[in-house]
């Protein structure tokens, strides 16, 4: 019998869902043909988001590679657009006079965004958020223009809007209604959300009605119906997506909002099916993935003659996907006479949480943020669960771990895709999977907006044990298939004391690698073998290899040292004569309580160095950076110990020691802390006979405050933990993990345990003298050796003739 | 007007570190020349197309360099940005004779 023909018009996220739910069922039963107007394979246009974001890019979210559709033999035409449908005659026709038969036709055309037909919606610089073209115009403009406005303050909206100010411009939101996400929130949480977004650096113009767009050919600004006018070099229009049903309609497939379908994807035409945010079940058209998932199950049920009670309509919830921002809503949102409200405020930390109560049953969720109780909610109301359940199940403070463990099996994990605890538990155990790319790729969990990774991690780890840690393994970067933990066991095996030696011995996919794993095993060897090893520095990235920090013009910065962050009126005179000398750009204070000269041209370092003859504050290398003190007892009327002194000894003795990733070190005497040792690697703190160290505080990207390690008598005492703590991290964090991010993964505890014992602490010690021993002066070192100077300051400087 | 080429001497072959870029400046041109760990020399425009980051500071590795400024990937064969990027820079022709290293600009 020759194979039944399917043509799936759309290569979106629906159809293909579609594609693989029947390949799941019967993978050799039909000859696929897909059209695509779009020139990619299937992508996941929820990371648009992050893409404009910043936090991916376009070639990672591709869902289905080209290899996947050559393996399942599926006839894909990407760039080439379905015009007609021949029902009679069951064929379909293509702009490239392609003809087509099929036995079944799924339609999965998915929606066009929604543009406001206002006068100047044409000009330039006015753009859509729905496609992988449109992110690229919109980053394409951050380079160009400066001004952005985003009309819309839905989801959408705010995503694009975090994504432009991410790409550096200042944006505008426009929205009609009085508080953001009114589809999705109440007022309070609404307007709880506008202050965090105003504070990340949005501009928000609400209850504004855009009557024009002006400019020339290209847009200028906008017009409101109140008079008055912003200006703009781009517009994003965010306010709304329609079902893309043109050519259904056209050919007389019946259409409502949507293309109309039963409960098994059937439209009203025999053999035509239709699928995703084009067509409409019960009266209802979705805009997000995950009752699109659900209907292509039911549609692959149907076209694989499976017995189903069908799809049924779907409990939505929704996220914003914008950084520092946790969102969750679902179900009813707005209290009405009918409902109870059980509901917590808490303006301090910005926290609103409300639970919205029917008949004894839970029927919606408002959360601001803390979401983690998300998941549950939906899954409650998915079953029906009356409000006693969630109440008795706590809001804890639970770990990650002990959440996952404690929800039921048929909770779901990954709302998107609908994959429940248990259908991944019974994944991991079954087919023996140990990370969260192979759960992803088993079960769905995780493959869409991906903010349920953390939950699949916990959930391997409660389900494997230690297994899990062990198991997991993270490549150093696509040139190697071995992690840092197999690289640094082979190292130290086979004696390996060069970078190309490691990689050809470890068969390295890269002739000589690339920017992540250079500078990664550089460190390592220097690390396991620190008397012998030669620093490479043509594996250094450029500041660490000229010893000072490239500026974006090509120029360099000057940090001296300047320990503790205490000065004498001799270094200042010196800072100032250099200053003068080679004409720095300008003179700063840092952050780290030192002096910057910046703009310096390359060539001059090494005699500015010769003039300060002072030593490098290495700011621009991974290493110890600074220790900041506060006044401390000689002269602060609180405090309690010499923090200056202390912080001056620290500094001293770890001064230009290569780390994982930079270290910033904070000295303060009493607890008020003013050296800031809460967002240190390592905060001492000063109190009435005693020190404390506090260590993984970060004040950087991700905030971080730092975890108590020991409470210690002596000064001594504090440079004998700080030392176990720094080769500890040495020797086991990730190249380019932070402190913060390190003690997070291994968690304080750990790291309390293994330096609470005193041998452990000494062996620790030791290897860090070893390493302090061959830390060398770099600026000393490069003003009196002739091969550096020529080999990496000078330019070489030839006058062409007259013409 | 019809361009003229040049052949401008830039230094010795043995002089040049390997593995590393040299900062040339012919007139008002900048040129980034590198010595592979072919011992081969290249030589392009001294600027990334995505914001002009110096090419010369940057990470060789291979035939490739990696731009100081963002990390984009560039040939220094053909002077083509590697994907997922895009664009190109000016690549300039190198002699070498007995020890000496020339551009063509
Ligand atoms: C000079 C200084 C700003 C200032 O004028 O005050 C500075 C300048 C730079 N910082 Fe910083 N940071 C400076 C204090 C800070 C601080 C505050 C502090 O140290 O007290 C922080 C947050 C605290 C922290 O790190 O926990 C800070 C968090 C960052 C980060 C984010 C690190 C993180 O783990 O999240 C980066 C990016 C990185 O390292 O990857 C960064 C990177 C940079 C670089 C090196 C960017 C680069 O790679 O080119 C900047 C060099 C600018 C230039 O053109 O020279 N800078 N930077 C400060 C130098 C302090 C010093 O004396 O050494
Ligand atoms: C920036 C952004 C962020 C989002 N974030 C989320 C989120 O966090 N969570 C969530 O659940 N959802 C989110 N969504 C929505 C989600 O992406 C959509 O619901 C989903 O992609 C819809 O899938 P679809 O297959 O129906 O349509 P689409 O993915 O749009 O696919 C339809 C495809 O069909 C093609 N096509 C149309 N007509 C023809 C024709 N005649 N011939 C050939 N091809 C044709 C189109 O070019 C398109 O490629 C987001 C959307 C965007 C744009
Ligand atoms: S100095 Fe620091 S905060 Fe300022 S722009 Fe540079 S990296 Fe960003
Ligand atoms: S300037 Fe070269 S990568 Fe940005």
């Amino acid at each position: 019998m020759p194979k039944q023909k399917i043509v799936l018009i759309g290569n979106g996220m629906a159809g293909i869902r579609a594609i693989e739910e029947i390949l799941k069922r019967k993978p050799d039963a039909f000859d696929i043909t897909v059209f695509g107007t779009e020139p990619y394979p299937n992508y996941n246009r929820i990371q648009l988001s992050k893409v404009l974001q910043g936090d991916t890019d376009v070639q990672d979210i591709t869902l289905n590679e080209w290899q996947w559709y050559e393996d399942n033999n599926i006839r894909l035409y990407p760039g080439e657009t379905v015009i007609e449908i021949d029902k009679k005659n069951q064929f379909v026709l293509t702009d490239k006079d392609r003809k087509e038969p099929y036995d079944k036709l799924i339609i999965a055309t998915g929606s066009n965004p929604f543009m406001l037909p206002l006068p100047g919606a044409d000009k330039e610089g006015v753009t859509a958020f729905r496609d992988i073209k449109d992110c690229e115009m919109m980053m394409d403009y951050s380079k160009k223009y400066k001004k952005a406005a985003v009309i819309g303050g839905g989801l959408l909206g705010l995503e694009a809007a975090r994504g432009l100010l991410n790409l550096g411009m200042e944006v505008d939101v426009i929205h009609i209604a009085d508080y953001l996400m009114e589809r999705q929130l109440d007022r309070d949480a609404g307007n709880l959300l506008k202050q965090e977004l105003e504070k990340q650096g949005m501009n928000f113009l609400l209850e504004k009605q855009t009557v024009e767009i002006t400019g020339r050919n290209h847009v200028t600004g906008l017009r409101f119906k109140d008079g008055s006018k912003i200006k703009a070099d781009l517009v994003v229009m965010a306010v709304g997506i329609k079902p893309n049903v043109a050519l259904a309609k056209e050919h007389e497939i019946p259409v409502n909002r949507g293309i109309v379908v039963n409960d098994h994807m059937e439209t009203e035409v025999p053999n035509i099916y239709a699928v995703g945010e084009c067509a409409e079940h019960r009266q209802m058209v979705y805009g997000l993935v995950a009752p699109l998932y659900e209907q292509g199950q039911a549609l692959a049920k149907h076209i694989c003659d499976q017995a189903d009670e069908g799809y049924k309509g779907s409990v939505l919830s929704t996220q914003l996907k914008v950084s520092g921002v946790d969102v969750f809503s679902t179900g009813k949102i707005l209290d009405d006479e009918s409902t109870k409200a059980i509901k917590m405020y808490d303006d301090w930390r910005g926290i609103y949480q409300k639970v919205l109560v029917e008949e004894g049953k839970i029927t919606g969720a408002v959360l601001f943020g803390d979401t983690k109780d998300g998941n549950k909610l939906l899954s409650l109301i998915k079953k029906g669960a009356d409000v006693e359940e969630y109440l008795e199940s706590g809001q804890t403070e639970e770990s990650g771990v002990d959440l996952v463990a404690s929800m039921s099996d048929d909770e779901l994990i990954c709302g998107c895709n609908g994959v429940s605890k248990g259908a991944i538990v019974e994944a991991i155990n079954n087919q023996g999977l140990t990370t969260v790319e192979q759960v992803k790729g088993c079960t769905n969990a995780s493959r869409s907006c991906g903010t349920c990774k953390s939950l699949v991690s916990d959930l391997l780890e409660c389900t494997l044990g230690d297994e899990y840690s062990a198991d997991q393994k993270e490549t150093i970067c696509s040139c190697t298939t071995l992690s840092r933990d197999e690289v640094i066991e082979e190292i130290k095996e086979k004696g390996l004391t060069h970078v190309r030696e490691v990689m050809n011995v470890l068969g390295w996919k890269t002739e000589e690698g690339c920017s992540k794993c250079k500078p990664a095993i550089n460190y390592y060897l220097g690390m396991i073998n620190p008397s012998e090893y030669e620093d490479e520095r043509e594996s250094r990235f450029v500041n660490e290899r000229l010893h000072a920090n490239i500026q974006n013009n090509g120029t360099y910065s000057v940090v001296p040292r300047m320990y503790g962050g205490v000065t004498n009126s001799n270094d200042l005179r010196k800072i100032a004569d250099v200053a003068d000398k080679y004409e720095v750009g300008m003179i700063k204070v840092t952050g780290g309580q030192r002096i910057d000269l910046l703009g310096v041209k390359k060539e001059d370092l090494p005699n500015i160095w010769a003039d300060l003859d002072m030593p490098s504050g290495h700011a621009y290398a991974k290493s110890v950076r600074t220790v900041k003190t506060c006044v401390g007892e000689n002269f602060c009327r609180f405090g309690t110990q010499d923090s200056i002194g202390m912080g001056i000894d620290i500094e001293k003795k770890f001064e230009g020691l290569y780390t994982p990733h930079k270290v910033k070190m904070g000295v303060s005497a009493c607890p008020r802390n003013c050296a800031e040792g809460g967002i240190k690697d390592v905060g001492v703190l000063g109190l009435d006979g005693a020190w404390e160290v506090h260590v993984g505080g970060n004040g950087g990207t991700d905030l971080r405050q730092a975890e108590l390690l020991f409470k210690v008598k002596t000064q001594e005492e504090v440079l004998e933990m700080v030392g176990a703590f720094l080769q500890y991290y040495r020797e086991s964090a990730n190249y380019l993990e932070r402190t913060s991010a390190w003690v997070e993964r291994v968690g304080i505890e750990h790291v309390r345990e293994v330096l609470s014992d005193k041998e452990t602490r000494d062996e620790l010690n030791e290897r860090m003298d070893e390493a302090l021993a061959a830390v060398q002066e770099p600026w000393s070192e490069a003003v009196k050796n002739e091969t550096l100077l020529k080999e990496l300051y000078e330019k070489v400087n030839v006058p062409t003739g007259s013409n | 007007m019809e361009k003229m080429v040049q052949r401008v001497p830039i230094g010795k072959l043995s002089e040049f570190p390997e593995r590393l870029g040299k900062t040339v400046n012919v007139g008002s041109k900048e040129i980034a020349v590198f010595k592979l760990g072919s011992g081969k020399i290249h030589a392009i425009e001294n600027s990334c197309p995505h914001k002009g980051g110096v090419l010369a500071e940057g990470m060789v590795s291979g035939e490739h360099v990696f731009c100081p400024m963002h990390d984009w990937k560039i040939s220094v064969i053909d002077g083509n940005v590697q994907e997922p990027d895009e664009g190109c820079v000016q690549t300039f022709k190198v002699e070498i004779e007995n020890d000496q290293v020339y551009v063509l600009v």
